[in-house]
This record gives C-alpha cells, structure tokens and sequence, in this order.
C-alpha cells in the first residue's frame, strides 16, 4: 500500500523584479511540464490567469516554445475567468488576450483549450459545464494566477466565499473604473459581470503558482501570507492549500516584515533549484501515481514505494 | 476544407509589416481565432515563409501587352494574348490587371472587346478585372502614340460612347480627355454603369479636369506624360493633385515610375502632393518579358537595351518595358518613400480606386487570398492567387508541410 507523505508548504520566492518573475515562472511551468511528462492518455492540465503580470510569462514560454525547449501538444488549459457579454471577438476579450498572448504562437490543439463563454444564454449552466470539464480533464495540475490591490484571485473578489466554484460575478466599482482604460475611457462600455472560477475551484488543483511584481500589490501579499486565512483577502485561501508558489518582485515585498523576506531570501538556492534540477528517473517510473511532496530543504521530489 | 498557416512572414495589414502569421481557406484570407475557437480546427497545412514580406498581390490597371503580344494589335489573337501576359505577370508579383486597348476603331473594339473577359486569376495568370479603354476620346494634341486618324470626338457623349464601343460589359475602365465636347455626359454615363472614368491624353485646363471629377471621374492616366505642361500660372489637370473643389481622397492617378517615364523630382512631387492617390502603373507594351536584343512586334523593329525599349535605327522610346515590382523598386528609390507606401501603391490604391477593396488590394480577414512573397528588397520570390502557389523564382519555392 503506497504512503503518501504530504509536506505542505507554502513557498515565496522573492526576485529582483518583474522580468525575473516572468522568466522564473515560465521556466517552472516548462520545467512542471516536462517532468509530469505528458502524452496522448495523460495531459497535463495548466490552469491559467490574463492580466498585466502573466503576459511577460507568456512571453516567456512562447520563447521557449520556439526555442524547442517545450511543445503544448499534450497540454490542456483553463483560464480562470472570462467577462459576461463581451463578443468573443472583441479586442479586449480574454478570449481575445490569449489567443493573441499565447495560443497563437504556441503547437496547442484547438480541441485542449478550454475558456469560459460569456455570451451564452444560461450562464450557470456554462458554469456547471465548465466545474464537469475540469474534472472530466482528471482535475488541474498547476494553476497559474495573480491576485488584485484588493488580494482577489480571478474575479473572487473580497467577500467572497472560499469555498465558492465557477460562477458569475458582478464587478465591483474598482473594478470597473480600473478596466475602464480598456475601452476607451467609457464606463458604460465596461463589462460588469464576469464568469469566475471560485476559490474552491482553483483550491482544487495539485498546485498553485501565483505571481505578484509591483508596489500596488504589497499589501494584498501581506494580507495573503502574513495575516490570516480571510475571506476579504480571498487569496489567503491557498496558505491551506498543500502547493502553492508565490513568486514576487521586490516591489511586492514592501509592505512585509523584514524578517518575513529575510527567510525567503535565505531560501534562494533552494527555489533555483527548482528551476534547473533534472527530474529523478524513479519519478517518471511511477508516474501519476502518487503526489509528491517537496521537503522543507527541497531535495527534489521522492516518489514514494509502492 | 484545409487551412493553411504561413509562418514566419511579415504581412502588410492596417499600413504596417506586422510579424504575424497568414491563415487561408478555400482561396480567401481566413480570421484564424475563429477557426481556433469557434471551429476548434488546427491547420492542414503550414508554410515557412522564410522571413518574406508579404503583401496583396499587384494590381496593374494600365498595360498594353507584353511578351510579345498586344492587346489593340493582335485584335485576331486576343485570347492567346491575354493567356502569354496574364501568366508571364505572374512572375511580377502582379495577380490581377486591365488589359489596355488604346485608339482605335470601332471595328476592333467590337471584335476584341467580347474576347477580353473578366475572369479569377489561377494557375494559368493574373486574374482579369476587365479592360482599360484609353481612348479614342482623347486630345489630338496629346495623343502620344495612339494613332491620330482613329482619335474622335464625343459627338453625343455617352451616346456616342456605346455606339464607339459597343457592349461595355468587360470595360472596368475608360480615358478620355475632359475637354472635349460632351465629356461630362460621357463621364456621367460610363460612372452610372460601375466603369471607372480616368482623365488624360488632355489638352484641358484644371476647370476641365474638375467638372469632370463632379461628373463622377476619378482617376488620372499617367500623370504628367499626354497632358497639359504643368506651368505656374495654369497648371492643367495636374493641378487636381490638390483641388479643395473635390473629395480629394477619392482622387487617384497612375504614374509611371520606370526610371524613365518621369523624372524622380515629378515622381517626388506628386508623391509629396498626394501620396495617397498614388498608383503605380507599367503602361507596358508588347516587347516587355523579352530579352535584350531585336525583335519584331507587329510592324515595327523594337531593340531593347537594359531597360528601355527603342525604335531600331533611333533613340525614340516606343514604350515602357517596366515590370511591376521593378516600378515599386524604382518608386521607392525616387520617391524615398517606405516599403509599406511603395506596396500600398501598387495594390491598395489601384484596388480602391477600382472600388474592389473588399475582395482585393489588402490582406483582411475575408478577402482573395492573392498575395506575393517578397524579399526585403522587394524582389518576388513567389506568387499566390486564391491561396495556391501559381509562381515561384528559381530555388525559392515555398513548402507547404502537412500537419501531423
């Protein structure tokens, strides 16, 4: 009878800025990827995010993918959200955002990507359709996010439940005016729904990496792994999740204890070491079978007996 | 039906060179995030573009022949004619073209016109958008080398116009001089059936040109070459280059930009002037396409020295011998202007001056998949009609690779 031995540990890893975060993150999901080994019975399944910060990691991979250091071709994808009534055309769509971010330059199959349609007509059955499919997938291996000023993870916005899962959400007002420079400085063209994986949903996944990079950010960050687990800083949520990377810029650090930053700083070896490390042979014997778990000095992932 | 990808290109879409890739289906320019999301295809096919260029393929909408072949001479072998030129165009980047018949009879018109069809371009040539008449509604002065005896006045003006011509079903577009008699008649008419009305072989003053442009004209054949001397005090029909009495930019004009038929300073000016009406043209005749050397063409002995074609025995000029992307090299070393302004000039203009822009001219998302690869010194390294490789120069064919 195989033990599972589950270390949970939360993981910041502390760059110099918004370029490093881009290239670590890239790197990792390349890296994740080619470990998990995936191929035509086993997908790996990248949950994904759009905004300003995931668009250098999205660079990023398209680097890599045209490098031949990756290929998508057994790789299946869900982003996280997607506004209610906005055309899927529309140049501000997240269709539209990774499409042209990601999909368009990368080998992934139509038929793999999975994104929420915010124009249909029943929008809690879209919802409903889209928890099947995920689980249909054999649940996300990696969920890729980053969080707002307000500490919200998709469109989870504060005061939402942590246990919540895909759903619709109405915006709040920082919100709206935020987007607003998306479309032309007009509020009323501004989207104020928006279908959002919830809390529990992204909880779900094998592991969590979340991006952080800039001032604005500083306190939601303080607010998620400093404070407690609060429904008004939703992505407090993951400091319970088994997984989860947190990866930031020193911008995003301003507003934690110094002795807080010390410790993850002091673990910089540790967390390029998941970067560069080759992936031990007994891993890819046992293959999906078991969920590693990473030790506290990150010696590599130890598959366990079976 | 299968879509092909072409990767690793810059294409010239909103008055750019983006680096993005080129999506075909079913001979049309296809919008691939539809097909990706909506369709849930990926492509069939691929193609390395090795870094071309890619822009709309050429639209010449004055050239008289080519290859040895005339289009108002040769009126017993128009079929044939049409066939040598439209396929040796391809080699040109040129994917769609007015067969021009200069002054001549109504005889002759009544037996060529029917053969000049209006057809899609393919394997076999350049498309054909229709013919250019030029003439014989033009100025005795300014008749350059359309024969005299045949040039005539527009006793009726559109009247007269049909009973010249005969069926104007293959005419996409006529020159006559605006001075005349009842040209604006004739304009009127000739607009009202969808024909484009171009001015030239002109004697007339810049009055005469804007009446007819009211009249609905909207083009100008071979600016500065059988017309008015441009002159300060009256400047002819070349002073519509900046007329406030019309909607100026629906004012389009050919020029001739062989090196020779105008002189780089005209070529600036105009440019300068009006850049956006500017349409490259090679008014190109017979010995075009043919090597250096003597030949015979029709009745004459033409002896074809680098770039230009002579009467044998003289230094008289007998014609522009240009081919199209040589005109858009020789364009863009006058005019200094940029690639993107030299290739929308001699697609983008012509296509909407012919008012055909939503099937021809640009790259868009629904329009003709016609389109020339280019290297970054604009030399065609292939040619596409309706998405098929129906031209490639020697060793530079592209690959179309299936997807696994």
């Amino acid at each position: 009878m195989p033990v599972v031995i589950r270390i949970h540990i939360m993981r910041l890893v502390i760059l110099d800025n918004a370029n490093q975060v881009a290239d670590w993150s890239a790197r990792y999901i390349v890296k994740r990827i080619r470990d998990f080994n995936p191929g035509p019975d086993r997908y790996f399944v990248l949950g994904l995010p759009t905004g300003g910060t995931p668009a250098g990691t999205y660079k990023k991979l398209v680097e890599h993918y045209k490098e031949g250091n990756i290929s998508f071709k057994y790789v299946k994808t869900f982003n996280m959200d997607e506004y209610v009534g906005l055309p899927r055309d529309h140049p501000e769509s997240y269709h539209s955002y990774m499409w042209n971010h990601l999909f368009k330059h990368i080998d992934i199959h139509p038929e793999n990507v999975n994104l929420l349609d915010g124009t249909c007509s029943d929008l809690e059955a879209e919802c409903a359709r889209y928890e099947a499919k995920i689980a249909e997938a054999g649940g996300i291996e990696l969920f890729m996010g980053g969080i707002g000023p307000d500490g919200h993870v998709a469109f989870n916005e504060p005061g939402s439940s942590l246990v919540s899962r895909t759903r619709v959400k109405t915006l709040n007002q920082d919100t709206i005016q935020a987007n607003a420079r998306f479309f032309d400085n007009d509020i009323s063209k501004v989207p104020t729904r928006a279908l959002t994986v919830g809390v529990g949903t992204v909880m779900d996944a094998n592991e969590v990496l979340i991006l952080i990079t800039g001032q604005h950010k500083a306190y939601a960050l303080h607010q998620a792994i400093e404070e407690g687990v609060n429904h008004m800083w939703t992505v407090s949520a993951f400091q319970q999740h088994p997984k989860t990377i947190m990866v930031c810029d020193e911008d995003a650090t301003l507003e934690l204890k110094v002795k807080t930053v010390k410790y993850f700083k002091s673990l910089h070896q540790v967390h390029q070491r998941l970067i560069e490390e080759e992936v031990c042979s007994s891993d890819k014997a046992h293959g999906n079978a078991t969920r590693n778990g990473y030790t506290a000095s990150g010696h590599g992932d130890k598959a366990t007996g079976s | 039906m299968p879509v092909t990808q072409f990767k690793n290109c810059r294409i010239l879409r909103d008055h750019e060179l983006v680096r993005e890739d080129l999506w075909v289906e079913n001979g049309r320019i296809i919008n691939p995030e539809e097909l990706f999301y909506v369709q849930k295809r990926p492509p069939a096919f691929q193609v390395d573009c090795r870094g071309s260029i890619v822009a709309p393929g050429f639209i010449d909408v004055q050239i008289n022949g080519g290859f040895g072949y005339d289009f108002s001479f040769d009126e017993d072998k128009t079929e044939e004619a049409v066939s040598v030129v439209a396929r040796g165009l391809l080699a040109h980047g040129v994917t769609s073209f007015l067969p021009t018949v200069i002054t001549s009879t109504p005889e002759t018109y009544r037996k060529v016109l029917p053969r000049l069809n209006k057809r899609p371009g393919g394997e076999d040539g350049a498309g054909v958008l229709g013919a250019h008449l030029e003439g014989p509604f033009i100025s005795r002065e300014k008749k350059g080398a359309h024969p005299v005896q045949h040039i005539r006045p527009l006793e009726k003006g559109f009247e007269t116009v049909k009973e010249v011509y005969g069926c104007l079903d293959n005419v996409a577009m006529v020159t006559l001089a605006p001075e005349l008699e009842n040209a604006c008649d004739a304009v009127e008419g000739l607009t009202e059936r969808g024909i484009v009305v171009s001015t030239g072989h002109s004697a007339g003053s810049i009055m005469d040109g804007e009446r007819a442009f009211k009249s609905g004209a909207r083009f100008m054949t071979h600016l500065f070459n059988a017309m008015t001397k441009f002159h300060h005090r009256d400047p002819g029909i070349i002073g519509m280059l900046t007329s406030k009495r019309l909607p100026l930019h629906e004012l389009y004009y050919g020029i001739i930009s062989d090196g020779i038929h105008t002189h780089p300073a005209a070529l600036r000016i105009a440019y300068k002037t009006h850049p956006n009406g500017l349409c490259l043209v090679t008014d190109a005749v017979a010995p075009m396409g043919l090597g250096s050397g003597r030949h015979h063409i029709g009745d004459m002995d033409v002896v074809i020295e680098g770039e230009r074609a002579l009467i044998e025995g003289t230094d008289t000029l007998c014609g522009s011998i240009v081919t199209m992307d040589g005109c858009i090299r020789h364009f863009m070393h006058s005019a200094r202007c940029t690639t993107v302004e030299a290739l929308e000039a001699a697609s983008l203009h012509p296509a909407t001056a012919l008012g055909i822009t939503a099937q021809k001219g640009t790259l868009e998302y629904g329009s003709d998949a016609d389109f020339v690869m280019l290297s970054d010194d604009v030399f065609v390294r292939a040619t596409y009609i309706a998405g098929r490789q129906v031209f490639a120069a020697p060793g530079q064919a592209f690959i179309h690779e299936p997807v696994q």
